[in-house]
Order: C-alpha cells, then sequence, then structure tokens
C-alpha cells in the first residue's frame, strides 16, 4: 500500500515532469532566431560591403512611441537635389530585433524629384530601425532612431 | 484577384514632383507565426513592387515580411509627358497583380 502511494507520487511526479517539458518546448520554439544587432550588421555589410558609411542626410520619420507594431508608418526622406549627375540610388532599412534584419529596398532614379518613400512596416520589439541612403556617387549615408513598441507584431498568435 | 487603390493626380504641370500612393489588399502572412496548434503558417508575402512611366521603371521596392498587411507604399516622380504609370506586384505563391494610372501633362 505505501509502496503503491510512492509510486502514484512518482508516477505523477514523472507525468508533471512530462507536462512541463511539453509546455517548455513551444516557449522555446516561440522565439525565433530572430534578427539581432549582429544579424543586422551583417544585412547592412550585404548592402554596403566594406565601404564607410557616413551620417546625415537621410531623416527617418517613424512614431518614437508606437502601441501596435503591426503596422506602423514610416518615411524616409533623402536630401539631395535628384539630377541626373546628383540623385539618390537606393534606399535600405534595417532593423535590430524582427524575426528577420531587412525592413525594405527601395530603388529609386532622377526621375523622383523627390527623395522620399513612405510605407508601412512592422515591428516585433523595441528596437533600433536604420536607414542607410546610396548615392549616384557611391557615397553611403546613414540615420538610426529608437522605436518604443508596445504590442509586437510578426509573432502574434502564437501562444 | 487582389484589390490594389492608385492615388496618382489626374493632372500637373510640366516639372512639377508628384506624390504617388499605392495600396494593395494583401495578407502579408510572414510566416513566423503559428496556430493555436502550433503548426507553423506558411510565408506568403509580395516580394516586389515596380512602378512604369511609359514604360520606364522610375521606382522599385522590395518586401520583406516586415512590411505589414495590405502595403502601403508612397513616393515621388516629376511629371515628365502625358501617359501612364504601370504599377506591378509580385510575390509567393506566383501571386502577381497590376494596376494602371493616366495623367495629363501640361
Amino acid at each position: 500500500m505505501r509502496s503503491s502511494k510512492a509510486s502514484t507520487r512518482r508516477h505523477f511526479l514523472t507525468l508533471a515532469g512530462g507536462a512541463a517539458t511539453i509546455g517548455a518546448i513551444p516557449v522555446v520554439s516561440l522565439r525565433p532566431a530572430g534578427a539581432t544587432p549582429e544579424s543586422m550588421a551583417a544585412a547592412i555589410r550585404n548592402v554596403v560591403g566594406t565601404a564607410t558609411v557616413q551620417t546625415g542626410r537621410v531623416k527617418l520619420d517613424i512614431p518614437p512611441l508606437v502601441e501596435n507594431g503591426n503596422t506602423v508608418p514610416m518615411t524616409v526622406s533623402v536630401t539631395s537635389p535628384m539630377t541626373s549627375s546628383d540623385y539618390v540610388k537606393s534606399i535600405h532599412v534595417f532593423n535590430e530585433k524582427n524575426p528577420q534584419p531587412n525592413l525594405g529596398n527601395f530603388y529609386l532614379t532622377p526621375r523622383a524629384g523627390r527623395a522620399q518613400v513612405s510605407t508601412r512596416i512592422r515591428l516585433a520589439d523595441t528596437q533600433k530601425i536604420t536607414a542607410i541612403a546610396r548615392l549616384s556617387d557611391g557615397s553611403l549615408w546613414s540615420v538610426s532612431t529608437e522605436v518604443v513598441v508596445t504590442l509586437a507584431a510578426c509573432t502574434e498568435d502564437v501562444i | 484577384m487582389a484589390a490594389a487603390l492608385i492615388n496618382v493626380p489626374k493632372k500637373a504641370k510640366r516639372g512639377d514632383v508628384i506624390e504617388i500612393k499605392t495600396l494593395i489588399s494583401h495578407i502579408m502572412e510572414t510566416g513566423y507565426r503559428r496556430t493555436a496548434e502550433g503548426k507553423a503558417i506558411p510565408r506568403d508575402i509580395i516580394t516586389n513592387f515596380t512602378c512604369r512611366y511609359n514604360g520606364e521603371e522610375i521606382f522599385r521596392a522590395d518586401l520583406f515580411p516586415a512590411t505589414a498587411a495590405n502595403p502601403f507604399i508612397s513616393f515621388f516622380t516629376i511629371a515628365t509627358e502625358s501617359g501612364k504609370f504601370d504599377f506591378e506586384w509580385i510575390g509567393d505563391n506566383g501571386f502577381s497583380a497590376t494596376a494602371s494610372a493616366t495623367i495629363s501633362v501640361e
């Protein structure tokens, strides 16, 4: 009788442990590897190579405090005359903590007249956003901004 | 298939910088979400957007899962001549949508 009690207890503990383990697996897989400051740096290197990136000329308009990360308005503008000899070729936007580090690549021509692009993005966490512009003379300019996100996007509905 | 909304001024003066706004209905499923049963929901996003002005490409964008559902993109161009803007979206699972808008330039 005593042994049966012990076995019941052991049985219960095994079950409880098993349940805990099962419970733990989704918790672990809930968090995808995700973009990290390192993977953002790698994504930026993929675009700019070894060239130096200067700070300035780019303006990143994004609310500093975001309630809903599912749709965040973002405007990137670059100070440029946009003539056929001096224009913005492309704008690349990166993030630190979404599941992957790219937010968008935009390719412009001198016919744009104004180097400005707006879109709506998703943000999974409070993080740093970096925009880099490549000019026709090959120079690269960047700006970074911190965004606080209260409701995360990208991986919701997982629980 | 997919509903697209385009906003281009009907008329413009030659040399004016005009804003073009585009919106297309699309779920933009990130591929990082799971169902209640823990099954991964496969990625289904628009990956490329192109705008041509009388056949010449004036704007192109690469989109990622980080683009919000129903992608909105706005950009600028110089009104050079009367004609047509062609918009094209390409995405996962063979998704493709086109739209166009006309402009008269004085």
